[in-house]
């Protein structure tokens, strides 16, 4: 209970100061954020849009630390936490997609232009939706939780190729979550700080579904 | 966990062979993984000069478009050798006769087998129907068909023993098959791109280093999880 409230208040200073602290060229006061070129206004996007992507990859890789742990122990309890956590990364990997394109949109021009940020997000997208698929094509729930495991597994070992393969291909319009190409900070400290806590609050939503949701999920199969 | 099984009488090494050359009976028998691939190649490479028309296209869409043919017959005939023990009824008794890696290595040769036929035919029609294809490197493209070759075997291979024990073996494969084999299909029409534009062997070597990175990583971590999968 205290979670949810502090969860709730937490993420509502951030939007609060995430979307109407002023912005200026050279900030002069503590509450002013730095206007970073090329970006203006939608720069704002980094609060909310990093976090999501941020956890989308984090939900996959926790799934599949659960996913490991449910091949070593068998314990049908790990399989729930990791299937649990893939759904919030869906969630959370729709969302990250949603917000860039939008974003993109009114920075690039168009929704969707194959950057290699975009193809890596959508990749996830293709991977958590063929977990879900596989998961809802087997009906015995040992088959299930290992054939999940094994494949959110291997969806993690061939992620990482996207990394060298992409470059090659497309050269990144995307603008770095912290740094620039120089290795210099953009941010103030005011915008670091909201970023940072926005990425807190983001995480703490999670680990608050996540719970919930696994608890969920405990009771209806007791129940069931 | 997996309790190691006894040691067969036989070798890891007669035993893969034997692996293979039981599917490959199996398959003389009905043929129908290879009739599935022959058809499928003939069916896309015709749809893809019919669309063509008279006009060429670049050579950068013609070295995707041959890879499109390469995976969407490998996903009609690759999940066979799998799929048909569970309908047959025999993964139990193999099971019994062979040890996990047996299988998983003889099948990756089955696999790897009809990978290099489908796609010398691809390679065939393509260059017969499509006159716009032409290679002008000869050592990338080999180098790159062969890599990629191997790579489609392992990931599909691994990807066919999953989808076996689902119920809706059919459809499940390309859904499952394609985000894993993403990153293969891109380096493998890149150094196509490459052979086709005539660049240096020595321009390739990146798109070399990734293939082998890719299949090392795939049949290792087939390897490690073929056990779960396949015991019951």
């Amino acid at each position: 209970m205290t979670w949810k409230i502090v969860i709730g208040l937490w993420m509502t200073a951030v939007i609060v100061l995430g979307l109407s602290l002023p912005m200026s060229a050279q900030p002069q006061h503590w509450f002013e954020l730095p206007t970073i070129p090329g970006l203006e206004e939608k720069a704002r996007i980094m609060f909310f849009h990093v976090p999501t992507a941020w956890l989308a990859s984090v939900a996959f890789v926790m799934s599949m630390i659960y996913g490991i742990k449910y091949l070593r122990k068998k314990n049908p309890d790990d399989d729930i936490t990791s299937a649990s956590a893939a759904g919030l990364g869906l969630l959370f990997c729709i969302l990250a997609t949603v917000t860039g394109a939008i974003w993109a949109k009114f920075s690039w021009g168009t929704y969707w232009n194959w950057d290699p940020r975009q193809t890596s997000i959508f990749v996830l997208l293709l991977i958590y939706g063929a977990y879900f698929a596989l998961r809802s094509a087997v009906d015995i729930e040992e088959k299930r939780a290992t054939l999940s495991a094994v494949y959110s597994i291997i969806g993690a070992v061939t992620m990482p190729f996207f990394m060298f393969i992409m470059p090659r291909i497309l050269a990144s319009l995307h603008p770095e979550p912290i740094l620039n190409v120089q290795g210099k900070v953009h941010m103030n400290a005011t915008m670091l700080v909201i970023f940072l806590a926005s990425l807190t609050g983001f995480t703490g939503l999670f680990i608050w579904m996540w719970n919930l949701h696994i608890r969920t999920v405990r009771l209806e199969t007791k129940h069931s | 966990m997996t309790a190691e099984r006894q040691v067969p009488r036989a070798s890891l090494w007669q035993a893969t062979i034997a692996i293979l050359a039981k599917d490959w009976k199996s398959e003389l028998r009905t043929r129908y993984a290879i009739s599935a691939l022959v058809m499928f190649v003939i069916t896309t490479i015709s749809i893809i000069v019919f669309a063509l028309g008279t006009e060429g296209a670049s050579l950068n869409a013609l070295s995707g478009m041959l890879w499109v043919a390469v995976f969407f017959a490998a996903m009609s005939g690759l999940s066979r050798t799998f799929v048909a023990e569970e309908e047959r009824g025999t993964s139990m008794t193999l099971q019994l006769v062979a040890s996990p890696t047996a299988v998983l290595l003889g099948k990756l040769c089955f696999n790897l087998a009809l990978v290099i036929g489908l796609n010398t035919l691809v390679v065939v029609l393509y260059s017969v129907f499509i006159s716009e294809f032409v290679i002008k490197t000869y050592s990338i493209f080999v180098v790159t068909v062969a890599l990629g070759s191997i790579g489609f075997a392992a990931s599909s291979t691994i990807i066919a023993a999953i989808i076996a024990r689902a119920n809706t073996k059919g459809t499940l494969y390309p859904v499952l098959a394609f985000p894993i084999l993403l990153p293969l299909l891109l380096t493998v029409i890149n150094g196509t791109r490459l052979a086709t534009e005539g660049a240096f062997f020595e321009e390739a070597l990146g798109e070399f280093n990734i293939l082998v990175s890719y299949i090392v990583a795939v049949v290792a971590v087939s390897y490690i999880l073929f056990d779960y999968i396949w015991k019951d």
